[in-house]
C-alpha cells in the first residue's frame, strides 16, 4: 500500500478530493481535468451499451421464440409464464423425477426459465400432487389462473384428470385445470401398433437415463425405464405408460387396403405431460407431445 | 442527530444515486475544534504515530467472518438441494428457507413490473427479506451474500496487483449510471413484460450455476464482466452497473446496522478507501470533511467491514443505530 497521506486521484476514487489543506473554492477545471471527465463520460456510454446490448442479447431470443417449449404443469400462459417466472428453479427442486431443467442463454428463451424436455425426461406426476405449482413462489405455476387471464383455446380440462397411480385413493385426482399440451402420433407410419409390430427390451435402450413410476414394482419411487424391460405382443408402451386415466388407448382402425390395424388414440383428458414420447421406442419418437397445444376434437 | 448530520444524511443519499461527494459547508463546533488540534499536532510526530500504526499485523477479522458467511449461506442452498434437506430451497431470486418464502428485493421488483399481478407468496416473501434487510443493512447483502461480490473480490485483487506492476490503471465510470441502468431496467421489464434484467444478472447466473450446475454460457458472460473488472476498471459492476445494489442501497437508508466512523484518532492515511468498494462513502475520513465527531457511512455501504479491518486506529467500527444509548 502507498505512503502517501492523499488519497491517489483515480485510484479508486470517483471523487478526487482536493489538494489537503485547501480549504475553500473549487478551483477551475484544468484542461486535463475536462479531458479526463471527457473520457470518463465516453466510458461511461461505452459500458452502458455493453451491459444493454447483453441484456438485449439475452431478451430478443425471447421476443422471437420460434420453438414453444414444455413448461411445468400448471404453467401460465408462455407471456404470463416468462412474466411472472422469477428464476429460482424451486419447482426444479421438488420434482421427484428432475423433469423440469433451467433454460440457457443459447436456448432462446430467457436464462434459467424452467422448461421440460419430454423426450429425455417426462413428467409423470410420479408427486402425486404437483408439487412444482406448490412450490412456486410467483403464482407463474398455478393450480388456479386468476379470472382475468384468458385460457388458451382447448386448454381447458373438461374435468380434473385422474391421476391412475392414486385412482384407488379417496381424491385420486390432480389439481390440474389446464392441459400444459397435447400429445399427437405425429409419425403414424413408424409407430409399431400402426405396423402390427410388437416389442421386447428396454424402450430407449439400456444408456437411456429416464426415470417413471412403475405401480407394478415400486409405488412410491421412480425407478429407471432402462430396468423396467418390456415384452408386448403388440406395441401398446404409450398406452401403458400414460399416468392419466382415459388420456390415450389402442384402438382399432382400417387401413386404406381393408386390413384392420390398430394406433394409439389420444382422448379429451390428455395433460400434455409427455410420458408416452419418453417411452415411445421409435427413433425418432412417433407419438410427440405439441407444448401449447390445445384439444381439437 | 445533529444538524450537520441530518444534512450529511441526506447528501449521502445523493451520493449513493451518483452525486459527487461534497466538501461540507456545515460542521459541528466540537468537530470543528478537533479538526483544528489535529493541524496543531507537531508532524514529524503525527509521521512517526503514523508509521507506528501501520507496522502492525494486517487484520483480516471481518473479512473472514464475511467469507465463512458467504461461503455457507451458498452452500446452504446447494447442499439443501443436492442432500434433498429442505432447509434453503430455491436460489437467490428467491427461496424458502424452513418453509418461509423470501425473495430477493429486486427481482421481486422486476416480476411485478413485468408481471403487474402480485400474489401473496410473492408479497410475504418480498415483506420477509426487505425487514431482514433493513435489519442487517441493505447492502450488506451484496459483501455478505452474493456469490458474485466473492467471485469480484478474487478479480479485484487481481486488478490490484496488476496496477501494482503497473500492468494496468483503473479508470472509473461515472457513478450516476448504475442509477440510470436501474430504471432502464425497471422500464424494460415494464414495457416488455419480460425480466430482462435476469438474463445478465451475475448474482442470479452465479447462484443458479452453483445450485443446478448449469447455464454454462450465461457464466461466459459472467466471465467477461471479471476480466473486464481485472483488465479495465476495478470492481466496474458493483460499483457503476448492478441495480441490486442500488435497491437494497436505498433499503440501507433506514438500517440500524452501519459503519461509524470516530474523528478523534483518525490519522486520515485514507487506508480505508483504498480498500473499499464504494470510496465515496467514506469521504469523511478526508482531513476537514467530518461534519461531527462521530460520522455514520452512508446507506451505499456494503458494511463489508474491510476498512474496519484496515484502519489502524481503530476509528472505523460496526455500529447498530441506538443500541449504545440502551446501554
Ligand atoms: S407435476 Fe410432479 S412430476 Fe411433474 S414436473 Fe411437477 S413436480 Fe415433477
Ligand atoms: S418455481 Fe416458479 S418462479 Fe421458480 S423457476 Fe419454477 S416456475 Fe419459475
Ligand atoms: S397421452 Fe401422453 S401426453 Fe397425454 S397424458 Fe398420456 S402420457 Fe401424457
Ligand atoms: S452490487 Fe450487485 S453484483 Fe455486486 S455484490 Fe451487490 S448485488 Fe452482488
Amino acid at each position: 500500500m502507498s505512503e502517501d497521506d492523499t488519497p491517489k486521484v483515480g485510484a479508486a476514487d470517483t471523487a478526487p478530493p482536493p489538494p489537503q489543506g485547501a480549504p475553500g473554492a473549487k478551483p477551475p477545471l484544468s484542461k486535463e481535468r475536462r479531458l479526463q471527465a471527457r473520457r470518463r463520460f465516453m466510458r461511461t456510454i461505452l459500458l452502458g451499451g455493453g451491459v444493454f446490448g447483453a441484456a438485449l442479447s439475452g431478451f430478443l431470443p425471447v421476443a422471437y421464440a420460434q420453438k414453444k417449449r414444455l413448461r411445468p404443469p400448471g404453467a401460465l400462459d408462455e407471456k404470463d409464464f416468462l412474466a411472472s417466472c422469477i428464476k429460482c428453479g424451486q419447482c426444479v427442486q421438488v420434482c421427484p423425477v428432475n423433469a423440469i431443467k433451467l433454460a440457457d442463454l443459447a436456448d432462446g428463451f430467457g436464462v434459467g426459465v424452467p422448461y421440460i424436455e419430454a423426450r429425455e425426461q417426462a413428467c409423470d406426476f410420479s408427486c402425486d400432487a404437483v408439487q412444482c405449482i406448490l412450490a412456486c413462489p410467483t403464482g407463474a405455476l398455478t393450480y388456479k389462473k386468476p379470472a382475468y387471464m384468458s385460457v388458451r383455446p382447448g386448454a381447458k380440462l373438461a374435468e380434473k384428470p385422474i391421476l391412475l397411480a392414486k385412482e384407488k385413493d379417496p381424491e385420486p385426482t390432480l389439481n390440474l385445470t389446464e392441459r400444459i399440451g397435447v400429445a399427437r402420433l405425429t409419425r403414424p407410419e413408424s409407430c409399431l401398433a400402426m405396423q402390427g409390430k410388437g416389442f421386447k427390451g428396454q424402450a430407449r435402450g439400456p444408456d437411456f437415463k429416464g426415470e417413471l413410476r412403475y405401480m407394478s414394482v415400486d409405488r412410491w419411487r421412480p425407478i429407471k425405464v432402462a430396468d423396467h424391460p418390456y415384452d408386448v405382443e403388440l406395441c401398446d408402451l404409450c398406452v401403458q405408460a400414460c399416468p392419466i386415466k382415459g388420456a390415450i388407448s389402442l384402438e382399432t382402425v382400417f387401413a386404406p387396403d381393408g386390413s384392420q390395424r390398430k394406433t394409439p388414440v389420444v382422448h379429451e383428458p390428455c395433460v400434455g405431460c409427455g410420458v408416452c414420447e419418453m417411452i415411445c421406442p421409435t427413433e425418432p419418437a412417433s407419438i410427440e407431445v405439441i407444448p401449447g397445444e390445445g384439444w381439437r376434437t | 442527530m445533529s444538524n450537520a448530520l441530518k444534512r450529511r444524511f441526506v447528501e449521502q443519499i445523493k451520493v449513493m444515486f451518483g452525486a459527487e461527494p461534497q466538501k461540507p459547508t456545515l460542521i459541528e463546533e466540537r468537530a470543528i475544534e478537533v479538526h483544528q488540534l489535529k493541524r496543531m499536532t507537531n508532524k514529524a510526530e503525527l509521521a512517526a504515530a503514523k508509521e507506528a500504526h501501520r507496522a502492525r499485523e494486517k487484520n483480516h477479522k471481518w473479512r473472514n467472518i464475511r467469507w465463512a458467511t458467504l461461503i455457507f449461506v451458498n452452500l446452504l442452498f446447494v447442499v439443501s438441494y443436492h442432500f434433498d434437506i429442505q432447509l434453503l430451497e430455491g436460489a437467490l431470486t428467491a427461496s424458502r428457507f424452513a418453509g418461509f418464502h423470501l425473495i430477493d428485493l429486486n427481482s421481486a421488483l422486476q416480476v411485478m413490473l413485468a408481471h403487474k399481478h402480485i400474489i401473496t407468496n410473492l408479497l410475504i416473501g418480498t415483506g420477509t427479506v426487505l425487514a431482514l434487510w433493513i435489519l442487517l443493512g441493505g447492502r450488506t447483502f451484496c459483501s455478505w451474500v452474493c456469490p458474485y461480490h466473492f467471485l469480484a473480490e478474487w478479480a479485484e485483487k487481481l486488478h490490484l496487483f496488476l496496477v501494482q506492476k503497473k500492468l494496468v490503471t483503473d479508470t472509473p465510470i461515472d457513478r450516476r449510471w448504475r442509477t440510470v441502468s436501474w430504471v432502464i431496467f425497471a422500464l424494460l421489464a415494464l414495457i416488455t413484460g419480460y425480466t430482462v434484467y435476469e438474463s445478465i444478472s451475475p448474482t442470479g447466473i452465479v447462484s443458479r450455476a452453483l445450485i443446478y450446475s448449469g447455464g454454462v454460457l450465461a457464466m461466459l458472460w459472467v466471465l467477461a464482466l471479471l476480466v473486464f473488472e481485472v483488465f479495465f476498471v476495478r470492481r466496474a459492476w458493483c460499483r457503476y452497473a448492478c441495480p441490486i445494489g442500488l435497491t437494497y442501497g436505498v433499503v440501507g437508508i433506514v438500517s440500524p446496522l452501519r459503519v461509524k466512523y470516530t474523528l478523534q484518532g483518525c490519522f486520515h492515511e485514507g487506508d480505508c478507501r483504498k480498500v473499499c468498494l464504494v470510496p465515496h462513502v467514506l469521504d469523511t475520513v478526508i482531513k476537514g470533511r467530518a461534519v461531527d465527531t462521530e460520522v455514520p457511512i452512508g446507506p451505499d455501504c456494503t458494511r463489508c467491514g474491510l476498512c474496519v479491518d484496515t484502519c489502524p486506529t481503530g476509528s472505523l467500527k460496526f455500529d447498530i443505530k441506538g443500541l449504545s444509548k440502551l446501554m
